[in-house]
C-alpha cells in the first residue's frame, strides 16, 4: 500500500550471455519509463554509461559463469545486493553455452579464436546459483518482460512475485493450440516446461524446446519414453534436451540416461 | 450445515464491497485487528454475518485472501478481522493505515452450530491464531448463556506472548465461561499451565460427555488429536466441530481450489462435523 | 424444453440445405461455431459455410495418439470428438470477471457488462451435451450463479449430432450418457448419405425446422438412421466399470496404484485442459503500472498444478501421485457427492490427449483390482 520512500537501487549485471534479457527490459517501450520510475537505476551498462557503486537493493544478474574472473565477480556483487535475481537461461541453467559441458573446451577455443592462448576460461558454464546463494530465478531465453515487470513491481510492493511455475501444456491449450506431440507425433518439451512465454512455438506449429527450463516435479522419463515408444529415436531426442537448459538438472540427467542408451 | 448467511447471490459474486480501516488494533507479533466499516451506508445496513464465517478481503493489485471474522455479530456495525501475517496479502494489510480502502466480498461459508449446542455444555478448543474465528462463537455463547450449560475455552500458545485477547478473558470468565490457556514454552513469570492443548481436555471433567459439543479451530493435526481425545471420554463424533483450512480463491464453490474430498470448505465449510471428514483428515496429500 | 413431445416429430435435411440451417441462425444474430479443420485436428471454431466443416475427414484416436484420416465417402460428421470442448466458449478459458480503480474515495470494485454473443453450436455430441449438463449443475445449480457462464449458456442454441462411430477411446455407454443424444438440444442430427435426420428437442427447435426446406421422413431413411446410431454403440470397445465407485476410489486413498500412476503422469494438465467437465479456475489481479487500475482476470486452472492446494504453511498436494489421485477421485467419486452426477462423460479425450497415454479406465480397473498393475483391463 505504501511504498517506501525510497527507491530501491537497482543493478544490472551481465556474465556470458547473449545480452538478449537485459534487451528485453529496454524493449517493454510502454512501460520501461514507468519501471525507471519505480526503482534507481544505479548500473545498467546496456542502458546507461552512468555507473553507481553499490550496495544494491536489487541485482538482476544475467549470464552464466565460464571464466575465473566471472567466478570472482560474482562473488563481489553477491556481497553487494540484498536482493539478487537471475534473468534468463544462463544465469539460472548455464545456457547455450553449457553444451561444452559435454565437449571438449579448448576444441572449441582453437576453432573460434584467431588467438587462443589470450583466453581464459573455465571448462564449463554453469549456473549463477551453483556459485552464490540466488534469491529469486526469471526463466526463460530470453525472459518474457512482463514477467521481469512484475517481479519488479511485487519488489517494490513488498510481495512475493507472481510468476507462475506450471508447465507450458496449460498456456497452449488454453490457447487453443492442438497438441503437437499427440496430434502429429513430433516431440515437444511442452510437459516438462515451465510456462513463461505463453507457448509461441507450439502456437506457429513447433514442438517447445524448453527455454524456461525445468518446470518443478517433472517426470522427464515418462515422456521421453513414451516418445520413443511412439517411434523418437533416442538420438533425436538428445539434442532437444540440450538446448538453452541442457544444463538444468532434469533435463541433463535425462539427455544423459538417453545418450547411455544409444 | 448449521446455518447459513450468504453473500447475496442475487447480485454478482464478484463485486466486492469497498471497506475503510478504521481502526487497526496490534494484537501479538505479526498480528494485529483490522476494524473495518462500509464505504456505503447501504452496504453497512444489508451486511449481517455467522460466528465462523468468513469474507474475502481484496487489496487490488496484490490479492484476495479469506480471513475469518472475529468481532460480535450481534453488535451491529462492528466489523473486525484478526489477521497474522502469512503471505502477499496479509504482508500488505500490514503495512496498510487508517482510512485505507480496499475490497471486501461475503460473508462466506458455515457457522459454528449454536443451535446445536443448545442446552448442553460445550467446549472450545483451540490454538494461537485459531481463536479469531471462534471469537465470534464465544460472544454468542455468552450472550446467550442461560440457553447452555457450562462454556469452557481451553486455549494453547507456543509461548505466552502468543495468547490473543489477553484482556478480555477476565470478563468471559466473569460472564460466564471458564478460560483455561496453555503454552508450549513458559516464560520466567508464566504460572499458568505447559503442554499442549490436548492435555486439558484430558484432564477436564466432562459430566455429560453425550450432551457436549466441541468447537475446534486449529492445525489438522492439533484438531484430530482434539476429536480423538473427545471421543475417548465419550463425546459423541457427531457433536465435534472442526474449522479447515484449504486454498480459498473464489468463495463460492466455483473454482475448485479448497476441495477436500466431497467438502468444498469455502461452502460447505470452513465450520464441518467432524464425522463428516473423518475419514480424510489423516491421509497425506489429500 | 418439452422433449418427450417434441422428439416424436422426426424430419429429413437434404444436406443441401445445411447451409441454409447455417444462414438462418447466423441472420438471427447467432455467432455459429462448429467442426473444423485445423491445426491437423478437427476443432471447434467459428463457421459461416458448410465447406468449413470437416467433410470427408475422420479422426483415429488412441492413448496419447491422434491423427487426421481422409473417408472413404463424403460424410460431413464422420469422426467422433477432438481436442476441443463446447466449454471454452461457456466457461472461456480467460474472462474478467472485476475490475478496480483508485479514486479520492478510495477503491471502488466493478463487474463487467454481460457478454452478449449468442452461440448456435454446431455438431454437439451425446457425450458432450452430458458435460454441458454437467456444468449446468456446477456453475449455475448452487447458492451461487457463475455470471459469465450463465449468461453465455442461456442465449446458446444447440444442434446436436448423433455419433454413428465410436473411436476406441471412447467409453461413453459404460458413462450413459451416449451416443445417441437423448436430451439437452434444440436440434439433434443423424446423418444419411444424401441428407440429415432431424430431431427437434424444443420449441426454439421446432421453430428452426419450420423455417427450413424438409421432407417428411421415409421408414427406410428412419430404419438407416437407427442403424447407423446402433454401429456407434456396437463398435464402443472400451468400458469402465462404474459399479461402487465412488466408494471403490474414496475408500483405495492409499492403494500403491496412485504411487504408480503418479510416476507416469507428467502433471502437464493436459487432461483437465481437454475435459469437457473440468471446471477449475484461479483469478488474478491485473495492474497497469500505476497501481491505480486493476483487472481481474479468471483462467483455467487446474487441479494438477503444485500451487492450486497451496495455503501459506505447505502445498497440501504436493507430489504428482497425490494430485493425480485428488484429479480422479475428483472426476468419479465425489462428484457424486457435490453435483450427483459423475464428472466423467466417457468422451476419452483426456485418454487421447494425454501426452503419455494415461487410461484413466485402466486406472479404475487397476485399483478394482486390488492393485496388480499389470492387469490392463481397460478395454473388456
Amino acid at each position: 500500500m505504501s511504498n517506501a520512500a525510497r527507491k530501491p537501487k537497482l543493478g544490472v549485471f551481465k556474465f556470458a550471455s547473449c545480452d538478449g534479457c537485459q534487451l528485453s527490459l529496454l524493449d517493454a517501450e510502454d512501460q520501461l519509463l514507468d519501471v525507471v520510475g519505480l526503482v534507481d537505476i544505479a548500473y545498467f551498462l546496456e542502458a546507461t554509461s552512468k555507473i553507481g557503486s553499490g550496495p544494491y537493493d536489487v541485482a538482476l544478474v544475467e549470464g552464466s559463469i565460464t571464466t575465473p574472473h566471472d567466478e570472482e565477480r560474482i562473488q563481489e556483487i553477491r556481497q553487494q545486493s540484498k536482493f539478487l535475481m537471475t534473468i534468463g537461461a544462463c544465469a539460472t541453467a548455464g545456457g547455450i553455452q553449457a553444451l561444452r559441458n559435454w565437449a571438449d573446451k579448448d576444441e572449441f577455443v582453437r576453432a573460434v579464436y584467431a588467438s587462443p592462448e589470450y583466453i581464459s576460461s573455465l571448462e564449463t558454464s554453469t549456473a549463477i546459483a551453483d556459485h552464490v546463494t540466488v534469491d529469486f530465478e526469471l526463466r526463460g531465453c530470453p525472459i518474457n518482460q512482463y514477467q521481469l515487470i512484475e517481479v519488479i513491481q511485487a519488489l517494490v510492493g513488498g510481495h512475493k512475485p507472481r510468476t507462475r511455475t506450471h508447465c507450458v501444456c496449460m498456456d497452449c491449450k488454453q490457447r487453443g493450440n492442438v497438441c503437437i506431440t499427440v496430434a502429429t507425433g513430433e516431440p515437444c518439451l511442452g510437459p516438462l516446461t515451465q510456462s513463461g512465454c505463453g507457448a509461441i512455438c507450439p502456437t506457429y506449429d513447433r514442438g517447445c524446446y524448453g527455454c524456461y527450463g525445468p518446470a518443478k516435479q517433472i517426470h522427464a522419463q515418462s515422456l521421453t519414453d513414451h516418445l520413443i515408444r511412439q517411434g523418437s529415436a533416442p538420438p533425436q531426442l538428445v539434442p532437444l534436451l540440450r538446448n538453452f537448459n541442457s544444463n538444468a538438472e532434469p533435463f541433463r540427467n535425462e539427455s544423459n540416461r538417453i545418450e547411455s542408451m544409444t | 450445515m448449521s446455518g447459513t448467511c450468504l453473500a447475496s447471490p442475487s447480485i454478482d459474486p464478484w463485486l466486492a464491497h469497498t471497506v475503510r480501516i478504521a481502526s487497526i488494533t496490534d494484537e501479538v507479533e505479526d498480528v494485529a485487528t483490522y476494524h473495518l466499516e462500509f464505504s456505503d451506508p447501504e452496504s453497512a445496513k444489508s451486511y449481517s454475518f455467522l460466528p465462523g464465517q468468513f469474507n474475502m478481503l481484496y487489496l487490488p493489485g496484490v490479492g484476495e485472501a479469506a480471513i475469518s471474522i472475529s468481532s460480535d455479530p450481534a453488535q451491529e456495525g462492528t466489523l473486525d478481522h484478526t489477521v497474522r501475517i502469512a503471505g502477499n496479502v496479509t504482508g500488505a494489510l500490514a503495512r496498510a493505515a487508517v482510512g485505507d480502502t480496499f475490497g471486501l466480498r461475503g460473508p462466506f461459508g458455515s457457522s459454528w452450530p449454536i443451535e446445536a449446542c443448545l442446552g448442553g455444555d460445550v467446549i472450545l478448543v483451540t490454538g494461537g491464531i485459531g481463536l479469531a474465528p471462534l471469537r465470534p462463537a464465544i460472544y454468542e455463547l455468552l450472550n446467550r448463556k442461560s440457553e447452555f450449560g457450562t462454556l469452557s475455552l481451553l486455549y494453547g500458545a507456543r509461548h505466552p506472548f502468543g495468547l490473543l485477547y489477553p484482556s478480555e478473558y477476565a470478563d468471559w470468565e466473569q460472564r460466564g465461561m471458564s478460560v483455561n490457556t496453555t503454552v508450549d514454552r513458559a516464560s520466567p513469570a508464566w504460572q499458568g499451565n505447559v503442554g499442549v492443548v490436548t492435555q486439558l481436555l484430558d484432564r477436564m471433567p466432562l459430566p455429560n460427555p453425550e450432551e457436549t459439543t466441541v468447537l475446534c479451530c486449529g492445525p489438522e493435526v492439533m484438531m484430530w488429536y482434539t476429536a480423538r481425545s473427545a471421543i475417548g471420554r465419550g463425546i459423541p463424533a457427531d457433536r465435534i466441530w472442526v474449522s479447515l483450512e484449504r486454498n480459498m480463491n473464489c468463495a463460492i464453490g466455483l473454482c475448485g481450489h479448497c476441495q477436500f474430498g466431497p467438502t468444498f470448505v469455502c461452502k460447505d465449510g470452513p465450520v464441518i462435523r467432524y464425522d463428516h471428514v473423518s475419514s480424510f483428515l489423516r491421509v497425506e496429500g489429500f | 424444453m418439452n422433449e418427450q413431445q417434441l422428439s416424436e416429430s422426426e424430419v429429413f435435411l437434404p444436406k443441401s440445405e445445411l447451409q441454409s440451417l447455417i444462414d438462418l441462425l447466423r441472420n438471427d444474430g447467432m455467432t455459429v461455431v462448429g467442426p473444423t479443420i485445423d491445426q491437423q485436428a478437427i476443432v471447434y471454431d467459428e463457421i459461416t459455410s458448410v465447406d468449413e466443416l470437416p467433410r470427408g475427414w475422420t479422426d483415429r484416436q488412441e492413448p496419447g495418439k491422434y491423427r487426421l484420416e481422409q473417408r472413404d465417402d463424403d460424410a460431413t460428421f464422420g469422426f467422433v470428438v477432438g481436442p476441443h470442448s463446447w466449454k471454452k466458449y461457456l466457461f472461456p478459458p480467460l474472462t474478467t470477471v472485476s475490475t478496480a480503480e483508485k479514486t479520492d474515495q478510495g477503491w471502488q470494485m466493478q463487474t463487467p457488462e454481460p457478454d452478449s454473443t449468442r452461440y448456435a453450436f454446431l455438431g454437439v455430441r451425446a457425450c458432450e451435451l452430458a458435460a454441458i449438463a454437467v456444468q449446468d449443475r456446477v456453475f449455475t445449480g448452487g447458492p451461487y450463479i457463475d455470471p459469465v457462464y450463465s449468461n453465455r449458456r442461456k442465449n446458446a442454441f444447440i444442434i446436436a449430432v448423433n455419433c454413428t462411430e465410436a473411436a476406441p477411446t471412447c467409453f461413453c455407454s459404460s458413462m450413459n450418457t451416449g451416443p445417441e443424444c437423448r436430451s439437452g438440444f434444440d436440434l439433434a442430427l443423424t446423418e444419411l448419405d444424401d441428407g440429415f435426420v432431424v430431431q427437434a428437442g424444443s420449441e426454439a427447435g421446432e421453430t428452426l425446422i419450420a423455417r427450413l426446406n424438409t421432407s417428411e421422413i421415409t421408414t427406410s431413411q428412419s430404419e438407416t438412421a437407427g442403424q447407423a446410431r446402433q454401429q456407434a454403440v456396437d463398435q464402443q470397445s472400451r468400458h469402465m466399470n462404474t459399479d461402487g465407485i465412488r466408494d471403490l476410489l474414496l475408500g483405495s486413498l492409499k492403494h500403491p496404484r496412485w504411487e504408480e500412476v503418479g510416476n507416469r503422469c507428467l502433471g502437464c494438465t493436459n487432461c483437465t485442459m481437454v475435459c469437457p467437465t473440468c471446471f477449475c479456475s484461479s483469478v488474478e489481479d491485473v495492474t497497469a503500472l500505476s497501481g491505480e487500475s486493476v483487472e481481474r482476470k479468471r483462467h483455467w486452472d487446474s487441479c494438477f498444478n503444485l500451487s492450486f492446494s497451496y495455503i501459506s504453511h505447505g502445498t497440501t498436494r504436493d507430489t504428482i501421485s497425490h494430485r493425480y489421485r485428488q484429479w480422479l477421485t475428483h472426476k468419479l467419486a465425489s462428484w457424486h457427492d457435490q453435483f450427483d452426477t459423475s464428472g466423467c462423460v466417457g468422451c476419452g479425450r483426456c485418454i487421447t490427449w494425454c501426452p503419455v497415454g494415461i487410461d484413466l479406465t485402466e486406472e479404475v480397473a487397476a485399483i478394482r483390482g486390488n492393485g496388480d498393475s499389470s492387469q490392463s483391463g481397460g478395454q473388456s
